[in-house]
């Protein structure tokens, strides 16, 4: 019986060790040990730091490497703020079938691939598009209006790409706050920014965490978004990488930026954890 | 129904199958530029040959970081530019040499055929054919922007925010000629190189704000200039020409520094497993009347003796104009890339492409 019960144990983990292996594990490894090695000739190659030294050598590499993050901060904290009063008017306002139709018409754009969403932004935005022949047929412009390559409209298509996964997570919060806490809140003489800094920002923590994790990362590893609407000046960490590994043939140096990315995301929402005093299980489970 | 007769049926059957699996048994694995097969090409060849193509499209870079990945497997018939095997067959042996007995070189254009055996030769051995060809210049809105006439006039002032290129080596080597230099004669000298590249790096970078995007795909391109957002680009004459078609105030222009003439091959990876396909295909394609039908699908030309003759007229009156005969001689032949120059180049590309 014990036996029996221990091999279906080891049956019902193999997939997850299989995938995680396979998929995550081994092949950081390989870019981990890719990363380390030089080239010192044709089809020569040898173990050494020069990759990572050429990253800090190079403004244009950790320059581009700071945009990103900063950026990537930026957008999570801009759909956060968009989303919490949608997640909050979903959780605690709306009702029965109400509350189901606004949480489809979040969910409803995501049935579309990102890069048609991406296309349909550049639809809106370009110099003979809509936006731009709206402003002008209202005469708030006065000729064509580029909105697109810049960062501007690469944040903009960010947030819209995150925007579904910080309301999930908030939506879920805020479900289980108790109105009559609020109430007792206004009763207590608090005004509406005490409430809602001390009320319902600590009980949404979980979620606003959570949410910005998720954002976060999507953001900091997107390529299509920047790399479509991003300007003639607006390169993504996403896109150096893709550029040494596919336009350059540099494997280690791709090899090295991609495990860059991957400490400076992880220590972001380190950092994030820590300032906010959230511990990571316990944003995983309530989340 | 007899068991005799079925039996039969299923004899029959069993033997149909064998026939239809023999013939599809080896399918040709194709990496290849848009439009350089098109479907009814395609369809003739496996009816002529019972083999069957699957295309992949891609382009230089692409295809060199495909086979490299995989050490020269998963396709059987490649189709780098002639300047880029050099490198990449020394730098990662992703070929293996062509048996010219197998192809019927009299079929090809001599001049050009000798020409691309000499750039793709590595330690002796020849791995690339010519198959088609065409330049780099300037694709202008000759209303919008009637000044530009070299790579340079497109950082001419009032052309802000309505220019192209792309951030890759033509560019580089472009711009180098428009300011007089040489870069094909400086290839073997790392040290000028660099300075060359890094002067040019500056100069692209101030002509910056006269760039909208920096073009990837030929179709965002493309419909830039056709919606007038872009005026003036460095592109193919292909892409030119195409939207001459179309709009006639939009002309190729072959630039005074000289167009760059580059030639796209037919190479043999090194793990691919239908050579004998790939030799059908390369004598199937330079066959005249198959390669003016390919020329034609992607307006450029090909180094197919005899195929000229049967070129359509629109695309031979286009490259009477663009290319006077003072042009065509001033075309700037890629030589090939030796490894280590494209290091150079991608950094001054990368710097560019970030910005400050």
């Amino acid at each position: 019986m014990m036996r029996a019960r221990g091999l279906a144990f080891w049956l019902l983990l193999l997939p997850p060790v299989l995938w995680l292996g396979l998929l995550v594990i081994v092949p950081h490894v390989e870019i981990a040990v890719l990363s380390f090695s030089e080239r010192v000739g044709p089809r020569l190659y040898e173990f050494g730091f020069a990759n990572y030294l050429e990253f800090l050598k190079e403004p244009l590499y950790w320059r581009t490497y700071a945009r990103t993050a900063i950026m990537s901060v930026l957008v999570t904290a801009i759909t956060l703020v968009v989303a919490f009063p949608v997640a909050f008017y979903i959780a605690k306002a709306a009702q029965g079938a109400t509350k189901a139709v606004l949480f489809l018409l979040c969910l409803l754009p995501f049935w579309a691939s990102e890069l048609v969403r991406t296309l349909g932004w550049m639809i809106l935005l370009r110099e003979t598009g809509l936006v731009s022949a709206l402003l002008q047929a209202t005469g708030l412009a006065a000729g064509p209006v580029e909105l697109l390559y810049n960062d501007g409209a690469v944040i903009l298509g960010l947030v819209y790409g995150g925007l579904l996964f910080m309301v999930v997570p908030l939506v879920n919060a805020l479900d289980s706050l108790d109105f009559s806490l609020v109430e007792a809140g206004f009763d207590l003489g608090g005004s509406r920014i005490d409430v809602l800094r001390r009320i319902v920002v600590p009980h949404a923590m979980p979620g606003i965490v959570a949410g910005s994790i998720v954002v976060f990362m999507l953001t900091v590893g997107n390529f299509v978004t920047p790399a479509l609407l991003g300007g003639k000046n607006g390169l993504w960490f996403t896109e150096q990488i893709y550029a040494q590994f596919i336009t350059r043939f540099n494997w280690p140096q791709g090899a090295a930026f991609g495990l860059l990315l991957l400490v400076l995301s992880s220590a972001i929402v380190w950092i994030g954890l820590r300032l906010t005093g959230q511990g990571f299980g316990e944003t995983m489970r309530r989340g | 129904m007899t068991n005799r007769r079925f039996n039969l049926a299923l004899a029959g059957a069993l033997a149909a199958l064998c026939l239809a699996t023999g013939a599809e048994a080896q399918p040709l694995r194709l990496l290849t530029w848009a439009d350089y097969a098109p479907k009814d090409i395609v369809d003739q060849f496996t009816k002529e040959t019972g083999i069957a193509v699957e295309v992949t499209l891609s382009n230089n870079e692409e295809m060199i970081s495909k086979l490299r990945a995989t050490q020269g497997s998963g396709f059987d018939l490649a189709q780098p530019s002639q300047d880029r095997i050099l490198g990449p067959q020394q730098e990662f042996g992703i070929y293996k040499p062509l048996d010219l007995a197998q192809i019927k070189g009299e079929q090809f254009i001599a001049s050009m055929l000798e020409a691309t055996k000499k750039n793709t030769t590595v330690a002796g051995k020849v791995y690339g054919v010519p198959h088609i060809w065409g330049t780099d210049g300037l694709v202008v809105n000759t209303k919008l922007a009637p000044n530009v006439k070299d790579y340079s006039d497109l950082c001419g002032a009032g052309l802000e925010n309505k220019v192209s290129f792309r951030t890759k080596r033509p560019t580089l080597i472009a711009f180098a000629f428009a300011a007089g230099m040489d870069p094909f004669a400086s290839y073997g000298n790392k040290a000028a190189y660099t300075a060359m590249m890094e002067k040019v790096g500056a100069t692209l970078a101030a002509c910056k704000k006269n760039v909208k995007f920096f073009w990837e795909g030929k179709d965002p391109l493309l419909a830039g200039l056709r919606s007038g957002e872009i005026v003036a680009a460095m592109a193919w004459d292909t892409g030119g020409w195409k939207l001459n078609g179309e709009l006639p105030d939009i002309k190729f222009v072959a630039p005074k520094a000289g167009a760059l003439g580059w030639i796209d091959t037919f190479a043999i990876p090194a793990r691919g497993r239908n050579d004998k396909g790939a030799y059908a295909w390369i004598n199937f394609n330079m066959r005249p009347e198959i390669a003016a039908k390919v020329a034609a699908s992607a307006g450029n030309f090909t180094a197919s003796k005899g195929a000229d003759a049967l070129t359509q007229g629109k695309l031979k009156q286009q490259f009477q104009e663009s290319f006077p005969q003072a042009a065509i001689d001033n075309i700037k032949w890629y030589p090939a890339v030796p490894a280590g120059i494209e290091d150079i180049e991608g950094k001054v590309l990368d710097r560019l492409k970030a910005g400050s």
